[in-house]
Order: C-alpha cells, then structure tokens, then sequence
C-alpha cells in the first residue's frame, strides 16, 4: 500500500509520471514525482511494483538514473519477453501512476569523498546508475578524473549519447561497439576484456576505484580482468543486473 | 542461470530487516568468508530468493515468499551485521 515514507523504512508508495523521453529504440527514460522523496545516493535503484487485475504482482528494480537533487528518473530497457519492462517502455504515459518503494542500496553509490580515479565500465544499460554518478561528480563541482567505457552493439544503441558526446572536464568517455560499427568508426569494436582494459583503464597504481555495471557476463568478465591487473577487490564495486543484454 | 549482485535484494532486505543491509558484513557459515551483502551473488530465479557465498557457492540465505509472508532462512550465515 501507498504510504508516508518514514525514516528509516521502506514503504511501497505512488509516484507520478512527469515526462517519458525516448533514449533508444528499446529504452525510455522515466521522469517522476515521488512524493516525500527522501533524497538518494548516485548508483542507488528503486523497486517498482505492477499489480494486474488478477493482483497478479510482478517487482523489478530499476537504477535511478539522475543525480541526487534531481527529480527521480529511471531509464528503462524494454526485455521482448519482459513482464515489466515492456509496460514501462511502451505503455507508461506522463500523468500515469507508479507503485515504487527506495531508494535502496549503500554499496553500488559513489560519494565525491570517495575519491578515485574512477574508472566506469558500462555495458549496455547498465550505463543508468554511472550517469547518475557522473551528473553527481559535475553538479557538486568534483574534479575527481574519470575514465568511462561503455560497451554497446551498435551506435544506434548508445544511451544518453548526445550528454556522452559532451563529457564534463577532467570526463573520458570511450565507446566500443561490439556489433555493428558505422563507416569511419573511429573507436573500438570488440569486447570489452583484458587487452581493451589494459589500455583503457586507470593503471592499478594509480589506486582507482571501479564501478562495473551490466549484463553478468560483462560484469564477470571485466571485473576478473581489473583484479587479474591489481585492482584490489575491494576497489571494484560490481553491480550484475542478468541476462545477456545489449552489449 | 546468471546470479545478480546482493545489492538486487536490498529491497527485500530493507523490507525484512527494517533498515539498509546492502553494505553490512555477512560472514559465510561454511568457509568464513567476510563480505558485504552487496557483494553476494543472488539467483533470484528460483522458487524462492537464493543468496550464495562467492568464495565457496555455500547457500547463506533463502527467502521464500507465500502470499503476505516471506520465509526466511539464514542458517548458511555464521553472521549478519
């Protein structure tokens, strides 16, 4: 049920869709109006409840994908077989209603105090919670360096492309496409693994600090790879979201 | 089929335990391995909710939800905080 978000608990409560704005062919970004928001971290996500007419309940969690002090938006993939998803990518209209309950989760967020380098690796849509901190880093004027590398499968794919083209000061953004390259494609086009992580990322020396988000495959794959190059454990958050995704 | 990260469950958690756990210390039952929830590996697939140690794949915790309950078993956990 719907309720007062008091500190300290989590409580299902309506939301209200402000605007949806179209990423990609396959993802929408969803603006909200949450009443009593108690304010999030970067790299934090919310639960979002659908009940059917049958009370048939399906939950999935979304990363929130605007920074802390901004109105919540979620940036959703539409997954064909999805039960969720494709309702919030196809159907949800401004003025509509959504049950959620957050925001949740301490150890996927990034805090400017908590330094870096950083190093973001992206595959897919797991880009959503890495805006999220990048806007952070900018609206809170930190000048910690970053390096992201998003994997995609084709240009087309590319989330929030036009913001990524335009990347703050002290901001790389590096894009492989690992499908489809458009004529004079200028960056990588393979998998994102420990030859592309050894010149891409922060030397290990340099004692950065890594966020890994997307499909498991691509999470498994290049968080192994930072250990294996010295990245303490402990430096490399990993946030899995299934599935094989779009990378 | 694929785990997620325990962060995935930090609503279910919040839910159960009343506050954030995403980031409080689970110490494996079986091999004593000390990490934060965040950090587990999370089959969310099954009939119920599987938490797993990524040091040894022991179980630390299921939970199993039947209409308005959810049962919960931690006995895989030497301890949680």
């Amino acid at each position: 049920m719907a309720g007062t978000a008091l500190r300290g608990r989590l409580t299902w409560q309506v939301a209200q869709v402000l605007a949806v704005a179209v990423e990609t062919a396959s993802v929408r970004t969803i603006m909200l109006d949450v009443p009593n928001w108690p304010g999030h971290q970067a790299g934090q996500h919310v639960d979002i409840r659908l009940t059917d007419e049958d009370n048939y309940v399906a939950e999935r969690s979304y990363s929130i994908a605007s920074a802390p002090g901004e109105p919540v938006a979620l940036t959703v993939e539409r997954l064909d077989d999805g039960e969720v998803s494709p309702y919030l990518t196809d159907e949800l209209r401004a003025g509509d209603e959504l049950e959620l309950r957050g925001p949740i989760g301490g150890y996927f967020v990034w805090e400017p105090n908590d330094g870096g380098p950083l190093l973001l690796l992206a595959g897919g849509s797991g880009i959503v919670p890495l805006r999220s901190i990048l806007r952070h880093r900018e609206r809170t004027g930190s000048t910690v360096p970053v390096r992201l590398l998003y994997s995609s499968r084709t240009l087309d794919d590319v989330i929030y492309r036009s913001e990524l083209d335009k990347p703050a000061v002290g901001v790389e953004v590096v894009h492989t496409l690992t499908r489809h390259q458009p004529p004079g494609w200028s960056g990588y086009a393979r998998r994102v693994d420990a030859a592309l992580l050894a010149e891409v990322a922060w030397p290990a020396s340099t004692m950065p600090l890594a966020y890994v988000c997307g499909p498991t495959s691509f999470v498994e794959a290049a968080s192994q790879a930072l250990v294996q190059s010295g990245y303490p454990p402990q430096r490399v958050k990993t946030e899995r979201f299934g599935g094989t995704g779009g990378t | 089929m694929d785990a997620v990260d325990g962060n995935a469950i930090g609503g279910l958690l919040h839910e159960l335990f009343g506050t954030e756990m995403t980031t409080s210390i689970s110490v494996c039952g079986a091999c004593g391995s000390a990490r934060q929830v965040g950090e587990l590996a999370v089959y969310a697939h099954a009939p119920g909710t599987v938490v797993r140690c990524r040091s040894c794949d022991g179980v630390l915790m299921v939970f199993v939800k039947i209409g308005d309950r959810t049962c919960v078993d931690l006995l895989g956990l030497a301890s949680l905080g």
